[in-house]
């Protein structure tokens, strides 16, 4: 039987192109106010990481691309995108993107 | 006999004894049903009463549809049986499947506690049986996520199939084509945001809830089995 290892996920959930985003909307008002010009496109959403144990890293891809798409996110107006690294202990594993 | 509500309570959920007053008032028996529970035998209709589920955790509705009893809604659903989601009720409906589409934050980011002219546009759905299309009705509204969206081809169907049986007059929370409350291809599983347990005495400054709490237990009267599907007469 295969040795099953950890795997830390992290899952971006935001609003799907077209559906509306009114956080997203009100914090790109905002900026200006702090001089902060130029920045556009702003999706609000949410990140969440967790472990999962898994025999290879396709394994682990694939189930949690299952949390993600059933639990995680509401596929009538969100979507998501799955990273999954090894080792496990998600809550200090990098920051892709600079969120977190 | 007088017919059997089931007021589904998850923990977080506020406004079941609400609920559960309106509809003895209007002459039913009404109990709790806890959200552990596997089932909803003895039941002629169930109410999923507003409130925060789960406290709304993830998304309003999403932990909830993995309650326990929500298997055994969605059995009685599929007997036809009357099932009616009120505000976080019919976020719960949304996330569990048993009712097209989701609600998402309202237009504006407000949080909204108002009352609201809403118009029936269907007699045909458990809610709204006995009440003529074009009937308006002021009735309660309380929440955040409260802004019907689906995709156009379910939006067509809605229209197409005349299961959008409430809009607002005045559209207060962005809502796609002022929904108000939507039902299923059954027409026995009905979702609204409008609060009509809030509207049942004139103490509360509206009576015209019990409309449409009235036609829901009338349909829990009406004998077992698929209801029936009929055209709603023009002008009605």
């Amino acid at each position: 039987m295969a040795s099953s290892e950890h795997f830390s996920v992290l899952v971006e959930v935001r609003p799907r192109e077209g559906i509306a985003d009114p956080e997203g909307a009100t914090i790109e008002r905002a900026l200006p106010a702090l001089g902060l010009n130029g920045v556009s496109g702003m999706r609000a959403g949410k990140a969440f990481r967790f472990d999962i144990a898994a025999t290879d890293d396709a394994e682990a891809l694939a189930r949690a691309t299952v949390v993600a798409e059933r639990v995680l996110a509401n596929p009538v107006i969100e979507e998501s995108t799955v990273t999954v690294m090894p080792g496990g202990a998600s809550g200090t594993s990098g920051t892709p993107g600079g969120r977190g | 006999m007088a017919p059997r509500l089931g007021v589904v309570i998850f923990p977080g959920t506020n406004c079941e004894h609400d609920a559960v007053l309106a509809a003895r008032r209007l002459g039913a028996s009404a109990d709790l049903v806890w959200h552990g529970d596997r089932t909803v035998a003895g039941y002629d209709a169930l109410i999923l009463p507003g409130g925060f589920a789960h406290g709304d955790y993830l998304r309003p509705g999403a932990i909830a549809r993995f309650s326990p009893v929500m298997e055994a809604v969605g059995r009685f659903a599929a007997d036809g049986g009357p099932v009616v989601g009120i505000c976080n009720g019919f976020q719960v409906l949304t996330e569990a499947g048993l009712l097209p589409g989701a609600l998402q934050k309202n237009r504006g980011l407000r949080f909204l506690c108002t009352t609201v002219e809403v118009r029936v546009d269907s007699s045909d759905s458990v809610l709204t049986r006995e009440v003529p299309v074009g009937t308006e009705l002021r009735i309660p509204i309380n929440h955040f996520e409260g802004n019907y969206i689906c995709d156009a081809d379910t939006l067509a169907e809605l229209r197409g199939e005349n299961r959008v049986v409430l809009r607002y007059v005045d559209n207060p929370n962005g809502s796609i084509d002022d929904i108000a409350g939507i039902c299923n291809h059954g027409r026995n599983v009905v979702g609204l945001m409008p609060h009509p347990e809030r509207a049942s005495d004139p103490l509360l400054g509206s009576v015209d809830g019990s409309v449409l709490l009235r036609a829901l237990l009338a349909s829990a009267g009406a004998p077992t089995g698929p209801p029936v599907l009929g055209a709603v007469p023009v002008g009605a």
